[in-house]
């Protein structure tokens, strides 16, 4: 569980972010902790994915901050950022392995390309790895040969190759059948309590979600509306979380005149 | 509205700059990891860039010799045709050698490598920006554009002069062939005639251009896949703007070259 007296391991600070004219995220203040798990809630579209994408600066905001360690990071140089990234690994919605590279040659290029290890122990370390999620004897295989579950394996194999204390999850379970998606949820669940990494998860899917979490947080329209463990957000009593949590559709009843107006204009 | 075409040249205008300001940006990082990060001990893909040099230039031998020695063959029935007329069939030899190796020979290797490898950097940037694996990159702290696009830049600025060598020999072999079989001139006296005409800045100002051509290539391929938006048409299209832009710009260009060349000699 959380000291809520200690530095937290993230913070996002008052994050406003557009595409174009439209705006995504509206004033995000979020803090996470060293070692627990964070899942972030929210229906698509609604700047769940865009708010991990700012924590590894793959998008920039319009304004607001982002502390890592309390080093505001937004603002930093790109070189000094590496230096972070290094510590924190990321799984991407579709996996994002490189096509034209085998799979031990996916999970061991970062080691290769920023490490000074020797050849040997770069090897062992990447088994340990693929044998951490469950893949051992696919080193050869390329990421094309593999069915999406193993791709989502590998990718978070080599999530794990710099021993990262931050691991983010973009949709764990997006694109897979339930029992393949709660491999996944067991392998977060195992890693969680072997490591005592720092995750955070964005995801829709709600048992997921409660099976993994330890804190939680809701996010619709861009914003925050709820943040804390799974039983306060199961009890909260806010509108928006409820329609959440019950899977209640969108009113569908539209102001009649506004619809005619849209039409004709 | 009387405004709409000033709205239309205005927003063509924008357009035009932001592509110009990201080509120049992405050719000033490129010239930064090619030239100023690797004396920094930050390290250049040799492998990669030999792997590149293969694709782009030995693959393309073939296909750039045949082409270079039909439009010799070309130049050489257009020039006899009109210096029958003149009893000075003697100088096709001159024609030839002095058009290759001054315009055609650059040209007609950059049409081709524009064609073959401008559209294929398009396409695998691209297609690696759909599948996340830019982004993939990009977290684990390594630079897509030292990973990417450095080796393809370096294969190209090599490989252009030396596919740009072997396309003027072709087209003088071309218009040799053609003055042994219809003007009676043996191979030792179309040589002869070459030798006479062609002076060493003929053949050095054209490999001035085509290194130009080579960066140019490269430089427009690489941005358009990484300005891919949208899925598997995005990369289709981005892959003929690769093409209809490179050669554009190439011929551009080499106009500004040439003028130069032409007033400081």
């Amino acid at each position: 569980m959380p000291n809520e007296n200690e530095e937290p391991m993230i913070r996002v600070d008052d994050l406003v972010t557009h595409f174009g004219e439209r705006r995504i995220l509206n004033h995000v203040s979020l803090d996470i902790y060293r070692g627990e798990t964070l899942v972030i809630l929210g229906g698509s579209g609604t700047g769940k994915s865009t708010l991990l994408r700012h924590l590894v600066r793959l998008e920039t905001p319009t304004s607001g901050h982002i502390y890592i360690k309390g080093q505001d990071v937004c603002h930093m140089p790109e070189e000094q950022f590496n230096q972070y990234r290094r510590k924190m690994g990321m799984l991407f919605q579709s996996a994002a392995l490189f096509n034209s590279m085998t799979i031990e040659e996916n999970v061991s290029l970062p080691l290769r390309e920023l490490t000074k290890l020797e050849e040997p122990t770069i090897r062992i370390m990447t088994r340990i790895k693929l044998d951490l999620v469950g893949l051992s004897g696919f080193e050869d295989f390329m990421p094309s040969q593999l069915s999406g579950g193993m791709k989502k394996r590998a990718g978070l194999a080599r999530a794990l190759a710099m021993d990262p204390e931050i691991l983010l999850f973009d949709e764990p379970s997006a694109g897979l059948d339930p029992i393949t998606a709660a491999g996944i949820d067991m392998l977060i669940l195992r890693l969680k309590q072997a490591f005592r990494m720092t995750i955070v998860v964005v995801t829709h899917e709600l048992p997921s979600a409660f099976l993994i979490a330890d804190r939680m947080t809701v996010m619709q329209g861009g914003e925050i509306v709820a943040v804390g463990t799974p039983d306060e957000i199961r009890n909260n009593t806010d509108p928006r979380v409820q329609q959440f949590m019950n899977r209640v559709p969108d009113d569908e009843n539209r102001d009649v005149q506004a619809y005619l107006r849209n039409l004709t204009e | 509205m009387w405004t709409a075409p000033l709205a239309l040249i205005g927003r063509n205008t924008l357009g035009l700059i932001r592509y110009a300001s990201g080509l120049s940006e992405l050719s000033a990082k490129t010239a930064y990891w090619t030239f100023i990060a690797p004396f920094k001990g930050r390290g250049l893909k040799g492998r990669s860039a030999v792997h590149q040099a293969v694709l782009v230039g030995y693959s393309a031998v073939p296909i750039v010799s045949v082409i270079s020695f039909f439009i010799g063959m070309v130049l050489a029935f257009q020039g006899a045709y009109q210096l029958e007329k003149l009893g000075a069939t003697y100088f096709v030899a001159a024609l030839v050698g002095v058009s290759m190796t001054r315009e055609l020979g650059p040209l007609i290797t950059a049409v081709v490598v524009a064609g073959r490898s401008g559209s294929a950097f398009a396409a695998e940037i691209g297609t690696m920006k759909v599948s996340e694996e830019i982004d993939a990159l990009e977290v684990m702290g390594l630079n897509s554009v030292k990973y990417l696009v450095v080796p393809k830049y370096v294969a190209m600025v090599v490989m252009m002069p030396c596919l740009t060598l072997l396309s003027d020999m072709a087209g003088i072999v071309g218009g040799a062939v053609f003055g042994a079989g219809q003007l009676d001139q043996s191979f030792s006296l179309y040589a002869t005639a070459t030798s006479e005409a062609l002076v060493m800045k003929d053949i050095s100002t054209g490999l001035v251009k085509s290194v130009v051509f080579g960066a140019v290539i490269t430089t427009v391929g690489c941005y358009e896949g990484f300005s891919v938006r949208g899925g598997a048409e995005g990369v289709g299209k981005a892959t003929t703007a690769s093409v209809v832009v490179s050669i554009f710009s190439v011929i551009v260009a080499d106009l500004l070259f040439t003028a130069l060349f032409y007033y400081t000699s």
